[in-house]
């Protein structure tokens, strides 16, 4: 493809009297504006919170000067035992919703992968999901949820022949949150997984066609390689935004029965805006935000070898 | 999301599977239709026990949303949904608009510039995303409160436009990236300035991927819960703020109303789900996902 047409040096370069068409100081004028908004409300927030970790300070009394601690904050969250069973509270709905993504989002995969009439319009249901405020979801899964008129208390108590309230027990109100956090991303991953299948070589599958391989052999060998990339893009994903997941929370369970379903993000939403403990709050805040950091990392090197593999990157 | 169909794994469906395809559609949207149908039913119908299936519609409780007071005679939003309508529209839509201007020359220059490290920049963006909301919620209160700004439109539009801008200039950039470079080199040799070029060559072409970030920035934030709910006060609320305090208000909960107000509320993001598909995945995962 190329060599076809070579043009000389200077007019690649595009350079006129007025400098070069790439010229990086204009660049970085042009990238400034956006920079400065995003530290302003992001960076700086950050490098705040950092801050903050060191005092005891309420945000609901902002004229009391802040008090400093040292690594206090830090010390008291370690030693903590309700901090840890927020971990692995947190820990588990990951691990559950994450599992439970990656199964019905390929199962949704493998029905909808061909084309048919009205595909859009079926999508459209299925995607919708992802697409919901998941505020709005978290309330309506209660409507589900909550006997009397739920249907989901409903249904469970015709078969067992008793009263049900999920909520009511730690494992049903961990399981709502679960189902609830999966059903709005398998479409999430439906839409990955399709996307690995289409760089799905054509060539391959027909020669897998003609030399008659079996389903299993023809997925392992032929259809799965090019669908690795993008299930560990996937589940990196799907991990950080669980780890992030508040809302859903928020609204089903609200941390109960107990707290036994509360995790890190409730526990720093309490801690911050319920009993104004800001300089906590901040402390267990940016131990969240190192998690996230080493996971993005980890994302990160995904997409770039990715993109080695493939050089098409986005 | 239109695969080719000479190709062998995505020969068209037959009527077996396109059946299948269409019952687990509607399954799956099932919970959702549920609920909306509440929005509709009178609440002795929306809360009875067994379900009702087949009931007589009413409109009461949209009646009520735009009147403010039920048919019983409580008033249910001081304000009035719509006054939580308007501030939604207008917060999403501000801070969707600043950040599409922002990101399209951040993009600009990402794509067309030769900057050192814009791969780094690029990656420190999509963490900025990745961040706990949380990590930079609660500092953010703090410093609005100090500069006496907790409350106010600016506040909420300034943060909403920083939370759009890492996912604009993502999409921007790999929209831009598929144009085609020469035109606009030729332009800059016959001495074209830049913003023209922006403006005349890029801009046309940009049309359909303009929109649909916009579209789908649209949406993240007229869906986020969080910022608002810290970060609004009583002039600002936004519609998922309002709809949560209709459950928890004194009146009881009051499902219909909060289906009528969820379905106005569902309404644009369900479009989003039928004309944007194949932006989607693009959307979601930040441009890192090709397709």
């Amino acid at each position: 493809m190329s060599g076809a047409l070579t043009l000389p040096a200077v007019q690649t370069a595009a350079k006129t009297s007025r400098g070069t068409f790439a010229d990086s100081t204009r660049g970085w004028q042009l990238i400034a504006p956006a920079m400065v908004v995003l530290c302003l409300m992001n960076l700086v927030p950050i490098l705040w919170s950092i801050g903050m970790g060191f005092f005891r300070y309420r945000a609901d009394r902002l004229r009391t000067p802040p008090h400093f601690l040292g690594l206090s904050n830090y010390l008291d969250l370690l030693t903590d035992d309700d901090i840890w069973e927020r971990v692995t509270n947190t820990g588990q709905m990951i691990l559950g919703s994450v599992l439970l993504q990656i199964a019905v989002g390929a199962a949704l995969t493998g029905l909808f992968y061909r084309p048919f009439p009205g595909r859009r319009l079926v999508l459209m249901l299925v995607l919708a999901p992802m697409l919901l405020s998941t505020v709005f979801v978290g309330t309506f899964f209660n409507f589900f949820i909550l006997p009397p008129f739920g249907l989901v208390p409903m249904l469970l108590g015709a078969v067992l022949g008793h009263p049900v309230n999920p909520l009511a027990s730690p494992a049903g109100a961990m399981a709502s949150l679960i189902v609830a956090d999966a059903w709005m991303w398998s479409p999430f991953v439906m839409l990955m997984l399709m996307a690995g299948l289409s760089s799905v070589s054509k060539d391959l599958c027909e020669a897998a066609e003609i030399d008659r391989a079996g389903r299993w052999n023809r997925f392992r060998t032929v259809i799965f390689p090019s669908l690795q990339g993008v299930l560990l893009l996937a589940v990196l994903f799907r991990i950080i935004e669980s780890f992030n997941a508040f809302d859903l929370v928020f609204t089903i369970t609200n941390g109960g029965p107990g707290t036994s379903t509360e995790t890190l993000s409730t526990e720093i939403y309490g801690d911050a805006f319920v009993l104004f403990e800001t300089g906590r709050a901040s402390a267990l805040a940016n131990f969240s935000t190192f998690v996230i950091i080493v996971l993005a990392n980890l994302y990160f090197q995904a997409i770039r070898e990715r993109n080695r593999d493939s050089p098409a990157p986005a | 999301m239109t695969p080719d169909s000479d190709h062998p794994m995505f020969r068209p469906a037959g009527w077996r599977r396109t059946a299948a395809c269409a019952c687990v559609g509607v399954i799956y949207f099932i919970p959702v239709l549920w609920m909306l149908l509440a929005g509709i039913k009178t609440r002795q119908d929306a809360m009875a026990t067994p379900p009702k299936l087949f009931f007589a519609p009413t409109l009461d409780h949209f009646r009520s949303l735009f009147t403010g007071f039920t048919p019983e005679g409580q008033q249910v939003f001081p304000a009035g949904f719509i006054f939580y309508v308007f501030n939604s529209l207008f917060i999403s839509a501000t801070s969707v608009l600043l950040a599409m201007i922002l990101a399209l020359l951040a993009a600009y220059g990402v794509a067309r510039m030769s900057i050192r490290g814009t791969h780094w920049l690029m990656f420190y963006t999509l963490a900025m995303r990745m961040i706990p909301p949380l990590t930079t919620i609660i500092p953010l209160y703090v410093i609005f409160s100090k500069l006496g700004m907790g409350g106010t439109y600016p506040e909420i539009i300034l943060v909403y436009t920083a939370f759009n801008l890492p996912f604009a200039i993502w999409m921007l950039r790999s929209f831009l990236s598929e144009l085609p470079r020469a035109a606009e080199e030729a332009a800059w040799l016959d001495g074209t300035s830049r913003p023209m070029i922006l403006w005349r060559i890029c801009l046309p072409q940009l049309r359909g991927g303009l929109a649909a970030t916009a579209i789908i920035a649209f949406v993240f934030t007229w869906n986020d819960f969080l910022f608002s709910q810290i970060l609004t006060g009583q002039d600002t609320r936004t519609i998922p703020i309002a709809l949560l305090r209709v459950l928890g208000a004194d009146v009881g909960t009051d499902w219909g109303l909060f289906a009528a107000g969820g379905a106005i509320y569902l309404a644009p993001v369900l479009l989003v789900a039928f004309f944007l598909q194949n932006q989607l995945l693009r959307g979601a995962t930040f441009g890192t996902v090709p397709r």
